[in-house]
């Protein structure tokens, strides 16, 4: 029986194994001048849920503070300056008047899971005081397989810490990784993320689904092997102005205060 | 205790879970009393197993590969079960089944060798699984630098530490994903022995025993640990019910329960549930229907635990079957069709078909990530995976049938797992 099992799979393995390594595999073109459109259909970048201090200090013309705190996915080896926070405030820079002060700062906790990163927040929200925290999370704990539900009770803690401290909150959930699918168990991170977005009506970025977009309309091969960093660099750029409409669109800023 | 409440469970997860499954005994003891278990006769095979494991074996493909149209044809959009349940099941039906007469005609020593060796059996088609995963993601780590997903590539840490990884994975306690239905079955298989014996003795109490161990497990929150951490992802404690009822009926339930079953409020009753359960899931896919879900009901059933089999999950299993059993009559002459055969094929080799299945999914995934990932070639590689269990389970029958020929001096009247459809 079992050597019938294992000989009729050897085969098989032999007939899918033969189609060689993918045909294009070099990164998408590189192309300097033109960024990619980073086209995204509008639902993708909506939220119900509001963001009123940012909207307040754009309004008041106080300056815009804001902490991303995130894991490794939420910056390119040795390259800090085109990963999507530095990408993003220099589009809210753009977007917004002159006059208004933007400064992004990150914070990366590599190798933290939410109940990690969360138990940093109150001393983190004191020295920083930020108006907007943009919490990218998810990652470590489908690594590491945490309990879906202990990693819910995680993420409501470290929302309601920053909301406490008098921020504003968008979550930001996991990448889009169709080489690691068969090894990383996703769904249960991105629902228990989007549930706790809903329950504190909080806006979520919704990374996974945003990079699928990209991939299945052909924007980007994410599937590609490539070293290089121009991928990663192309797609955190879409990253940052995806992300820079989503923050100025749930704070409801109006068309005077922007400029386009 | 009425038979509504029988077929669709008494509202309150948890403890009443068990009131189901614990009514039956109490109207079945008094002529449970004297034959404690019968066996159907021998010889004629069930063709409805066969048929409906074999569609659970090829469901349960389709829901490991990345999602794509052929997933709406998976029963898990309709209702709150899906093939996971079938598959328990069945095996538990047909491994009572076939070690049930073992243990009548041989003994208890003897039925529970044979059940080890089958034990043993899917335990090696595991690790040969895992070997399998084991080359795929190492070909992965060693080929991809793709520096977006340094992070990602963070699950390939374990690789750093085989020593403990492998140890853990042949002590069932690191599963990868999709691999966690094999572990399941091994400890469901482990405990049948005793399952059999104590059925031998009292079978209604056994089911009885089954339900307060599921009941236990839900109040105090019982589990099987994983490594590196976090629990099984199928608890062999709650899913042992569902395993048990198929053993429960295959031992002389299912006669016992045929009034119950061809009554036609059984009929309407589930119906009703079934198309509740199907409104149910039709909300999560189109939301604007949600509104229309009255917000207590929400907090009341989510979330429909797959881990400890929910209540809600068995009892629209229990309402398919109910259907089944009264719509398909065991000699159903579209049984022995043509069109069926691929399905009743895979379905009488279970065990072969379902590891096949598993690493046609690992090699779905692996054509999709290196060739390409259209929308085209997806549905290539699920047809085709279909197609290959299918073939390769005619290959085992025609073996089987060659073999048996050659060997028939060495008559076995026992019959083995595979004559009813594996264990």
């Amino acid at each position: 029986m079992k050597a019938k099992v294992l000989l009729s799979l050897v085969l098989l393995c032999g007939s899918l194994a033969a189609p060689a390594a993918r045909a294009g595999d070099a990164a998408p073109a590189a192309a300097p001048a033109a960024p990619p459109a980073c086209e995204l259909p509008a639902y993708l970048l909506s939220s119900e849920s509001q963001l009123p201090k940012v909207a307040e200090a754009i309004k008041s013309g106080k300056p815009l503070e804001i902490l991303v705190v995130g894991s490794r996915s939420t910056t390119i080896p040795s390259s800090e300056d085109a990963s999507y926070p530095a990408r993003m405030q220099a589009i809210l820079k753009d977007k917004l008047p002159p006059s208004e002060a933007v400064h992004v700062s990150v914070e990366i906790q590599s190798k933290k899971t939410a109940e990690e990163a969360a138990a940093t927040f109150v001393k983190l929200m004191e020295a920083k005081r930020p108006t907007l925290v943009i919490w990218q999370t998810g990652t470590v704990d489908a690594i590491r397989a945490i309990d879906p539900d202990d990693f819910r009770g995680a993420v409501t803690e470290g929302v309601a810490a920053l909301q406490n401290a008098g921020a504003d909150v968008v979550l930001m959930n996991l990448q889009y990784s169709p080489r690691t699918e068969t090894m990383i168990s996703v769904p249960p991170y991105l629902d228990n993320m989007r549930v706790v977005a809903q329950e504190h009506d909080v806006p979520l970025f919704d990374r996974f689904a945003i990079m699928r977009q990209w991939n299945d309309q052909g924007q980007f091969d994410l599937f590609s092997p490539s070293r290089g960093p121009e991928l990663a660099k192309q797609v955190h750029d879409c990253l940052g102005r995806a992300l820079a409409q989503f923050v100025i669109d749930a704070a409801h800023v109006g068309p005077a205060q922007q400029q386009n | 205790m009425t038979i509504a409440d029988q077929v669709t469970g008494t509202p309150i997860a948890g403890t009443a879970g068990a009131k189901p499954a614990e009514a039956r005994p109490l109207e079945a003891k008094p002529r449970a009393a004297a034959p404690a278990i019968s066996l159907p006769a021998i010889g004629e095979r069930e063709l409805r197993l066969d048929l409906f494991r074999g569609l659970a074996l090829w469901l349960i493909f389709i829901d490991h590969l990345p999602p794509s149209l052929l997933t709406w044809f998976t029963i898990r959009n309709y209702g709150f079960s899906d093939a996971t349940e079938i598959f328990i099941f069945i095996s538990g039906y047909t491994a009572a089944f076939v070690y049930g007469r073992a243990m009548l005609e041989s003994g208890v020593v003897i039925a529970t060798a044979r059940i080890m060796r089958r034990v043993w059996q899917i335990y090696v088609a595991h690790v040969f699984l895992f070997t399998i995963f084991l080359a795929e993601i190492s070909y992965v780590a060693t080929s991809f630098e793709n520096p977006l997903y340094t992070e990602e590539m963070g699950i390939m840490d374990f690789l750093k530490q085989p020593d403990v990884t492998i140890v853990q994975a042949l002590l069932l306690r690191f599963r990868p994903v999709n691999m966690d239905v094999l572990p399941l079955y091994i400890v469901l298989m482990l405990a049948l022995p005793l399952i059999l014996w104590s059925m031998k003795w009292k079978p209604d109490l056994t089911l009885a025993l089954s339900a307060v161990l599921y009941a236990v497990t839900w109040e105090y929150d019982l589990y099987f640990s994983a490594y590196p951490n976090g629990f099984w992802a199928f608890n062999p404690l709650a899913w042992q019910l569902l395993f048990v009822f198929g053993a429960w009926c295959a031992l002389g339930g299912a006669r016992r329960m045929s009034r119950i079953l061809a009554s036609p409020v059984t009929m309407w009753i589930s119906i009703a549930y079934i198309g509740a359960a199907f409104y149910v899931t039709l909300t999560w896919y189109v939301p604007q229907l949600s509104h229309l879900m009255p917000k207590r009901l929400e907090q009341w059933m989510y979330p429909i635990d797959k881990t400890d089999l929910d209540v809600l999950r068995f009892t629209h299993f229990l309402a398919l079957a109910a259907l089944t059993v009264r719509f398909l009559p065991r000699d159903w002459p579209g049984l022995k069709s043509p069109w069926l055969r691929p399905l009743i094929l895979c379905g009488s080799h279970s065990l072969e078909i379902f590891c096949l299945g598993v690493f046609l999914a690992f090699a779905g995934h692996f054509i999709l990530a290196e060739v390409s990932g259209g929308a085209v070639m997806h549905a290539v590689i699920s047809l085709s995976g279909i197609l290959i269990m299918w073939g390769v389970a005619w290959v085992i029958s025609w073996y089987k049938r060659v073999a048996d020929k050659s060997g028939a001096k060495i008559k076995n009247a026992v019959g083995n797992a595979d004559l009813a459809g594996g264990g």
